[in-house]
């Protein structure tokens, strides 16, 4: 079984069950961050993000997330290089495939600007509400609760910065581009995938994709056009 | 009405003498070339000219002339067999081209398939890969009925429809990770959905991707080009099942 992950099947199926739950976490982490843009007060948000962190699900989904993106990153380390190594001689005229999607022939390029943008984000983020700290994180009351003020730190970033704004504009289409061909490329390589469901699954891919891309740009935009 | 006549073609192949020699491009200039030849009679023509001039002729692969033996292969103009669509490069006509074009052939890419000579590789990793699982065991004995085993209409379309491919190799050529699932996937299918099949199907599974693997195809990343360039139209739908099929088998290990 330990040399199943490293076939070129077991490979794939790595990447998509990874891929798969990372699916998942992304539609939690939008529905959370879109709370954002419907309370100024940052309440909402403040609220959706204590949940977030006080909740002991999210506390023990938290490292297999961790764990999850570093096999996905891997795993396309590994997929990538082998794959690029079973033509050693390119073509003088490569095919231009019009049949196939730019998005599924530079997934790991894709996937690579996702991780730089990653870890942008961690620093401007993660790592100070849960190491550093940061004077704009002070606690608020929420209800009679205190929670950090991640409202405050977030709505900064964005409004202060119009560079900052653009970059996560530009994590949300890159993201969305690549779970275009992400998303359904899963289901056929967990063999869940047959003549009718490749188109139904193609759908939905892009109604996912188009979803992840216009969720996470529409915050930024928020802060530049209200603020 | 008289088939027109292209009266010059720029011919851009890959010339290679043997699989340990480096190979290079050469342009050869070829004249009136009719349009409704078939471009291995362009091809034949080219060689007979080279031949006179004391040139090399070109090698290449080549049987039936019809489409179902899956020998001929050429990567043209960055097309495996070509610019058109569902057709093998022997039924490719010269109508796909005009006067004055370059065409670029190439053999198939793929540290899987190593160049033997010009534009013929050695395809017999997918004899291998066929070797480790591709068939029925079948006892000898009297000759069963043939209704003695019902097999739905669909499934027996299904199976037909893969056992359509031709093990040309036009999949791993196409792909950018030249991987064979295309046609190992077709391979099991045909057999997986027939009940004769069913009684080796965890091991054809598993030991049909160990062997592609081990061959040193890449893996398949789902971009569908295989499909599009197939000249069979073998559905990458194929693909799913093989996945299917080999998770199975090893998750019952
Ligand atoms: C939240 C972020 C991400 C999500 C939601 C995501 C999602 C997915 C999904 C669902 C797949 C399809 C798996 C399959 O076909 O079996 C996939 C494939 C892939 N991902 Fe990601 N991914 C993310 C981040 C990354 C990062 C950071 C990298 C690389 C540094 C990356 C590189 C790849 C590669 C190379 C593939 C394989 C492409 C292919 O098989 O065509 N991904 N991803
Ligand atoms: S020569 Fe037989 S298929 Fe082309």
């Amino acid at each position: 079984m330990s040399k199943f992950v490293f076939t070129s099947v077991g490979r794939k199926f790595m990447m998509s069950i990874t891929g798969l739950f990372l699916l998942m976490f992304i539609l939690v982490h939008l529905t959370v961050n879109l709370l954002m843009i419907f309370d100024d007060t940052g309440a909402l948000y403040n609220q959706g993000a204590h949940f977030m962190v006080s909740n002991p699900v999210i506390r023990i989904v938290e490292p297999v997330l961790g764990l999850g993106f570093l096999i996905h990153i891997i795993w396309s380390l590994i997929i990538t290089w082998e794959n690029w190594r079973a033509r050693p001689v390119r073509y003088k005229k490569a095919t231009r495939s019009e049949a196939t999607s730019w998005a599924s022939r530079n997934m790991f390029i894709l996937g690579g600007l996702v991780f730089v943008f990653l870890g942008i984000h961690l620093y401007n983020f993660y790592i100070k509400i849960k190491f550093t700290g940061s004077p704009l994180l002070e606690e608020v009351m929420v209800g009679d609760t205190n929670v950090h003020n991640t409202y405050l730190l977030v709505s900064t970033l964005f409004k202060e910065s119009i560079l900052y704004c653009a970059l996560y504009i530009m994590g949300g289409i890159l993201l969305g581009l690549h779970v275009t061909h992400g998303f359904w490329s899963a289901f056929q390589t967990i063999g869940f995938n047959n003549k009718q469901w490749l188109n139904r699954l193609q759908w939905v891919a892009r109604i996912y994709a188009v979803l992840v891309a216009v969720g996470f740009s529409i915050i930024p935009l928020y802060f530049i056009i209200r603020f | 009405m008289a088939d027109k006549i292209l009266k010059k073609l720029n011919i851009v192949v890959w010339r290679q003498k043997d699989a340990k020699s480096k190979g290079r491009f050469e342009t050869y200039a070829i004249e009136n070339i009719s349009q409704g030849s078939s471009f291995l009679e362009m091809l034949d023509i080219l060689n007979n000219n080279l031949i006179e001039k004391g040139i090399e002729p070109i090698a290449f692969d080549h049987d039936c002339r019809e489409g179902i033996c899956g020998m001929c292969s050429l990567y043209i103009n960055g097309h495996p067999h070509g610019p058109d669509t569902e057709v093998t490069t022997c039924q490719l006509h010269m109508r796909k081209f005009d006067e004055g074009d370059t065409i670029t052939i190439e053999p198939w890419r793929s540290r899987a398939f190593p160049v033997i000579k010009d534009l013929i590789v050695n395809r017999s990793a997918f004899d291998q890969i066929l070797q480790a699982g591709g068939y029925v065991s079948v006892n000898t004995g009297g000759v069963p009925d043939g209704n003695a085993i019902p097999v739905s209409h669909e499934d027996a379309e299904e199976a037909m429809d893969a056992a359509a491919c031709i093990g040309c190799g036009t999949c791993v050529a196409a792909c950018k990770n030249s991987s064979a699932m295309l046609f190992v996937s077709a391979k099991v299918s045909h057999l997986a959905k027939l009940p004769q099949g069913q009684v080796e199907a965890k091991n054809r599974a598993r030991r049909m991707v160990a062997k592609m693997d081990e061959l040193g195809f890449g893996g398949c990343t789902n971009t569908g080009a295989c499909e599009a360039e197939c000249p069979k139209s073998i559905s990458i739908s194929n693909i799913a099942r093989l996945n299917r099929e080999y998770l199975s088998a090893r998750f019952s290990e």
